[in-house]
């Protein structure tokens, strides 16, 4: 059998993800495409952690940890010194969970892409503050459980459309993927390192101990999420969408809420409700997906 | 070459002729000049440089700490709340160890809103880590960002320049712009040991746990006990190849004065023209200009008053409820070494002038007390 992905790993056994980490599947996938010729940079994130203490890592390429909002001006800094020392080559990358991406580190994010610096940002999204104890962030959908959103007062507010605001920025390419979808991954990120400026990745990365979900469900869940449409696989290059994960029939969104704890909570009309958020964001998309 | 520029300009031109390789900078008055000038100078390709033109001063501190960790020579410059809001990076900065230069021009901090000149801004910053040094002249900000990126680089601690708005950022003065030659004989381009490559990677700033984290902290602390030999060492390797002398304080006719008036960045010339009217009259008075705050010159300030019988400390600045920032400083440097009272006056804040007067009436108000009778006095404040 001929492997879809390379066998060659930039990630070592020894990091400190939790058992069914979806960061640490996204990771994984992500250093396959992008390679050793790389320098990456974290905000305080679960990757903060997951990396290794003091004196590990467990990535095989220079990392620079650094504060919670400014990946994506760190990374513009990297770049340009890279640039102006004549090794313009190497892809940078800042890598941040969502809170540092839909939250804090939302204004570097947009200010690196409207300058359209040449680096790639990825954002691993597992909904909210996982690191810190699962509170609830911009990612965060409605309906679910956090510490900071009760059982008795569930989030109410819908999840936070980061993709359309980066996109409002025009940015050359930008993707979502899924981490039950590695090669859709692994085949973006290797067509996006031929293009420059700003490239956006948004993947879903499920936690278990955050969506009190199993371990082993993990890979489920990230395609459940996409199989019901709850998260959209697709990507947009100079302005154009393409749905590179098709779901021309989708599960109830029921299928993918029921293996989770943070929705244990909903009653049949909270389903309902979630349902038609879903229903209507796909067919907002759906709608540019058929735009020639 | 000798050319009238305003102390803004003198920024640029000093980070010009350090060849500094990426500038990232966000506006704020006063200093908006500093990265006006230098923009112009990368696109014409005077410099070769990037300029990151960033949404705000916390992803321009950002961008120089991402650029100085992958090894180049990375600058800024900013004021007020601009410096205010990259807090946070200035101590990532300095505990990463990365030898990034800013100028600060001295701004009062909001509310309510102002741009004119105290030192809040930068003394708020002191304990970050950052060396400070604060310039008089010109000439001597301009200098003074070559030196800072030579003491900066040697022992790997970001340096930041510091002047006064308006009074120097935007008043022009002749200023001898050194040949570029000799600069680059000074100081020759940095190869960062520490740097991100891909040939060698390692990871920077990871999580630390109580084993290691105290390790690093002595690190900075000897780095900055180090950084006051290189600057005294600098004053006169820059003396021997440009003719200008910076130590770490600068006196004038303390040695007889029987007073010292200590103050820092351009009070001192007000001061000094104070000086030479009162000794006029009999007056031994003098000026010490406390030129570095960080890493802090224990040594030179107890040799500078070890003959004052009084010591009169005038403060740009204050710390609430306390004393004036210099006092706390230069108070606690005389601890145990000394028995000279110490008067703290408070004057100039949010770009009051100072005036020769002021100091007149600094000098009269401690007439012939032995000691001061309160904590600290207040100059030209309404009632």
């Amino acid at each position: 059998m001929k492997p879809t992905l390379p066998l060659e790993e930039l990630m070592s056994p020894g990091h400190l993800a939790c058992q069914g980490c979806g960061a640490g599947i996204a990771m994984r996938t992500t250093m396959k495409a992008i390679g050793q010729d790389a320098i990456f940079t974290f905000p305080a994130c679960c990757w903060t952690v997951i990396d290794g203490p003091f004196p590990y890592s467990c990535l095989e390429v220079p990392l620079l940890h650094m504060a919670f909002e400014a990946t994506a001006a760190t990374a513009s800094g990297i770049k340009a010194a890279m640039d102006t020392l004549g090794k313009g080559k190497t892809t940078i990358c800042g890598w941040a969970g969502d809170g540092g991406t839909f939250d804090i580190g939302l204004q570097a994010l947009s200010g690196a892409a409207e300058r359209n610096n040449d680096i790639f940002y990825f954002c691993y999204d597992n909904e909210a503050y996982m690191n810190t104890g699962i509170q609830r962030s911009g990612a965060t959908p409605y309906g679910a459980w956090t510490t900071t959103t009760p059982v008795k007062h569930f989030k109410k507010e819908v999840k936070k459309s980061i993709d359309d605001i980066v996109a409002a920025h025009k940015v050359p390419y930008q993707a979502t993927a899924s981490v039950a979808y590695p090669e859709d991954l692994y085949k973006k990120l290797i067509k996006a390192k031929e293009i420059r400026g700003f490239k956006f990745i948004h993947i879903l990365a499920p936690c278990p101990p955050g969506w009190k979900a199993k371990p082993e469900d993990t890979v489920k869940l990230a395609r459940l999420a996409v199989q019901t449409g709850v998260f959209t696989v697709y990507e947009v290059e100079n302005g154009k969408y393409l749905q590179t994960i098709k779901t021309p029939t989708r599960k109830p969104v029921l299928e993918y809420l029921k293996l989770q704890g943070r929705f244990k909570h909903l009653k049949e009309n909270d389903v309902a409700e979630v349902q038609k958020l879903v229903d209507s964001r796909y067919a907002e998309l759906e709608k540019r997906f058929s735009e020639k | 070459m000798k050319k009238v520029m305003m102390g803004n300009h003198a920024i640029s031109y000093g980070a010009t002729l350090s060849r500094v390789q990426v500038i990232a900078a966000y506006p704020i008055t006063p200093q908006t000049q500093v990265v006006e000038l230098l923009s112009e100078i990368v696109a014409d390709q005077k410099l070769k440089a990037e300029f990151i033109k960033v949404e705000s001063e916390h992803s321009a501190m950002a961008a120089c700490i991402g650029a100085s960790s992958a090894g180049a020579r990375a600058f800024t410059a900013t004021s007020a709340q601009g410096l205010a809001l990259m807090h946070e990076l200035l101590h990532w900065a300095a505990g990463a160890r990365l030898p990034i230069v800013m100028a600060n021009i001295n701004r009062a901090m909001a509310p309510p809103w102002t741009i004119w000149s105290d030192q809040n801004d930068s003394l708020s910053q002191r304990d970050t880590g950052w060396m400070q040094f604060y310039c008089q002249s010109n000439q001597e900000v301009l200098d003074s960002v070559i030196i800072a990126y030579k003491v900066a680089e040697k022992v790997l601690m970001p340096v930041m320049i510091i002047l006064d708005a308006f009074s120097l950022s935007h008043t022009y003065e002749s200023v001898d712009i050194p040949d570029q030659a000799l600069v680059d004989k000074y100081l020759p381009p940095f190869d960062y040991k520490y740097k991100l490559d891909v040939q060698n990677p390692h990871t920077y700033g990871g999580l630390t746990t109580p084993e290691w984290y105290m390790e690093f902290r002595i690190k900075m602390h000897e780095a900055m006990d180090q950084a006051l030999v290189e600057i005294k060492k600098e004053a006169v390797a820059f003396k021997k190849v440009f003719g200008r002398y910076y130590d770490t304080v600068d006196p004038y006719m303390v040695d007889d004065a029987e007073t010292v008036l200590v103050t820092s960045g351009t009070a001192a010339s007000t001061a000094r023209y104070a000086v030479d009217q009162l000794r006029a009259k009999g007056n031994k008075v003098g000026n010490l200009r406390m030129r570095v705050l960080r890493p802090f010159p224990f040594a030179d300030v107890r040799e500078q008053l070890k003959n004052a019988k009084k010591v009169i400390i005038v403060d740009r600045d204050i710390s609430y409820g306390y004393h004036g920032i210099w006092a706390q400083e230069v108070k606690s440097a005389l601890y145990g070494h000394s028995q000279v009272p110490v008067w703290n006056f408070i004057a100039g804040l949010g770009g009051r002038d100072i005036f020769p007067e002021t100091f007149y009436d600094i000098i009269a108000q401690v007439g012939k007390k032995k000691k001061p009778d309160q904590e600290l006095y207040w100059v030209e404040v309404k009632k």
